[in-house]
């Protein structure tokens, strides 16, 4: 991944464009920022697995959803400061723990490739089906209704804390926490895709039996993968939920899979920064359409994936990023640049 | 004995239901190795021309197959157009075909609303079972589906040369078929069983934009517990499937059949990753190096 002084310049003037947001558009922006933030997390996960190994999910949503109802349930039994952290914990904990069950299973039952897509669109179908039939007054642990359709409501905002020491995080607060944990997870796994866990996890994605055969365990490597990914969309449930206070069946459902695929998809799956610009974009065009009425949204996105697929099939920011390269190339026409670039492509691709 | 004639009807019923939604999938998937993510909404596009020309006054047999030419038809259409680019590319094509998911259940949805005319169960009930007998009839069609795939796959001149491009696509090429027209032929009459699925049970079941979405984790779980092979997938995965649900259907209830079956596609996914025909491929080789 890039690490030029050009690249972290941008990302520093990025990163202040997104903190200036709420200062520029007030607090209802921020309130729908935050969400868009969380999706972001969600979209960044799948890019993560896919994009780096090649293990492509369609139920990223189910890790998302599974945090935002265990921190729903957690949280409105235990409203307090301790309570609220321990949700949060749980909710990870959770998410975190089901993607490794569910890895495990898969991967070290020799589950593969398309297989793996399937299984994990199945496993978010079928949390769908079963959370929409959980309306009854059985369906509810302690204070908490699953209440199937109608969603869980009265989910607390967000805490942290023991005792009586700590904060309580509103919208305000909400966005940028959000911001955070975005920008730190990008962080982290830059540092994690540029280490040595990094080019096993490449290499299982070129190939995995080439990569077993120099001894690498990738049936490993791809279970850390996927259980980190995750991590990942949990975290990004668990802030999506506190921040609409709400969560329902519908972030398990078919349309719902559907757009982290989509913003990996058109952002570029190998570029974590093009999916979460993905992600932002196409969320806030989808909002806006919203906003005005439209039912075209879903229409233009679904139209959008298949030409972005069509016509590059790597994605945008990748695209973009070759068109710098050559225009760079074509502006200081010097031969080493341009032998270490081809060298590494070879080797990445 | 009504204990049993009840779990008999239970397994006839899902079963059927199974089989019809899949096979469709199973061709394109035996075929090519792509997953279509659209394949409820051919089903719905089979629903949709069924319901509509039913409801102009068109009897009920000849809209049902008004339902299937024309699913046949939009998806030759979609092949020429989007999905033959994509051949070669699994992972893209599943992804551009959910794309077109999303926009067919959206558009249907602006352009019809989001409810369409019903059509009545035909034929009444049945005497003994609580249940129509049309679940009979649906029986009956899945069988004649399975047997017509078996004819066109082993006794035509098409079948010899779709499976030989299925097995080994440059050989058959080498060899002189047209794989690209065995390909886009396939694709066709894959979309024309899933219309047909969505014809027949447009009376059963509410015709309305998500109704496609209604039959997936039974289609995907089929398909993937059944493996490549589409006949032989096909069969086993509906009867282990429709036995496990119908079993546990008639002891505790709809839901729990549900629960039950992706349970046991679950545990036979784990057992037998390559599906149920890729199980039975490796036996027939160990067996047969070992002799």
């Amino acid at each position: 991944m890039g690490n030029s002084s050009a690249f972290w310049l941008g990302l520093a003037v990025a990163v202040a464009v997104l903190a200036a947001l709420p200062v520029l558009f007030g607090l209802y922006a921020a309130e729908v920022g935050s969400v868009f933030l969380a999706y972001a997390l969600l979209g960044m996960s799948l890019a993560f697995i896919w994009g780096y190994c090649g293990i492509l999910s369609f139920g990223q949503v189910a890790f998302f959803g599974v945090a935002g109802y265990a921190f729903g349930i957690v949280a409105i039994n235990a409203a307090t400061l301790t309570g609220l952290t321990l949700a949060v914990l749980a909710a990870l904990g959770v998410s975190t723990a089901f993607a490794a069950a569910l890895g495990y299973f898969m991967f070290y039952g020799g589950v593969r490739d398309v297989y793996v897509t399937i299984l994990t669109l199945v496993v978010a179908l079928v949390l769908y089906t079963f959370m929409g039939q959980t309306a009854g007054g059985e369906w509810a642990i302690g204070d908490a209704r699953l209440g199937g359709f109608n969603g869980m409501s009265g989910v607390p905002d967000l805490a942290i804390g023991v005792g009586s020491t700590g904060v309580e995080i509103g919208p305000l607060g909400h966005y940028y926490v959000t911001l955070g944990a975005l920008v730190a997870t990008y962080l982290g796994l830059r540092a994690l895709v540029n280490s040595r866990f990094g080019y096993a996890m490449v290499a299982t994605r070129e190939d995995e039996d080439r990569t077993a055969m120099f001894g690498y365990d990738t049936t490993f490597v791809k279970l850390v993968v996927f259980t980190i990914g995750g991590a990942i969309a949990g975290l990004g449930g668990v802030l999506f939920t506190t921040q609409n206070n709400y969560v329902d069946p519908s972030v398990f459902g078919i349309t719902a899979a559907a757009l982290p695929v989509v913003w990996a998809s058109v952002g570029g799956r190998t570029s974590l920064l093009g999916t979460v610009g993905a992600a932002l974009a196409i969320q806030f065009v989808d909002y806006r359409l919203a906003l005005s009425g439209s039912e075209w949204a879903l229409v233009l996105i679904g139209s959008l994936l298949v030409f972005v697929v069509l016509v590059m099939p790597e994605g945008v920011a990748p695209r973009l990023h070759e068109y710098v390269l050559e225009y760079r190339e074509d502006a200081d026409p010097s031969p080493v640049p341009r032998d270490s670039s081809a060298a590494t492509e070879e080797v990445s691709d | 004995m009504l204990e049993l004639l009840n779990f008999g009807f239970e397994f006839v019923e899902i079963f059927a239901f199974i089989v019809l939604a899949t096979v469709g999938l199973a061709v394109i998937f035996g075929m090519m190795g792509i997953i279509n993510l659209a394949h409820g909404e051919f089903i719905l596009v089979g629903a949709y021309a069924t319901t509509f020309t039913f409801d102009a006054g068109l009897p009920l047999p000849l809209a049902m197959l008004a339902g299937v030419v024309l699913t046949a038809v939009y998806g030759l259409v979609l092949e020429r157009l989007i999905i033959r680019h994509l051949y070669g590319r699994l992972l893209d094509s599943m992804v551009v075909t959910w794309g077109i998911s999303l926009v067919m259940i959206q558009l249907t949805r602006i352009v019809f609303g989001n409810t369409a005319p019903g059509i009545g169960i035909p034929y009444g009930q049945l005497p003994v079972v609580d249940g129509p007998i049309y679940y009979l009839v649906l029986a009956v069609v899945a069988v004649g589906v399975l047997g017509g795939l078996y004819a066109l796959f082993t006794w035509t001149d098409f079948g010899i040369r779709a499976r030989a491009t299925m097995q080994d696509e440059t050989t058959a090429r080498s060899m002189g078929v047209d794989t690209d027209r065995m390909y886009m032929t396939t694709f066709a009459v894959g979309s024309g069983l899933a219309g047909l699925a969505g014809a027949l049970y447009a009376p059963v079941m509410t015709v309305t934009p998500e109704y496609g979405t209604g039959f997936l984790i039974e289609t995907f779980v089929a398909v993937v517990v059944g493996g490549a092979s589409v006949l032989v997938g096909t069969v086993l995965a509906s009867g282990l499937l429709g036995t496990v649900n119908a079993a546990v259907t008639n002891v505790a209830g709809t839901f729990m059949g549900q629960v039950a079956m992706l349970i046991a596609a679950i545990v036979a996914i784990r057992l037998m990753p390559e599906g149920i025909t890729g199980m039975l491929a490796d036996w027939r080789e160990s067996r047969g190096e070992s002799q």
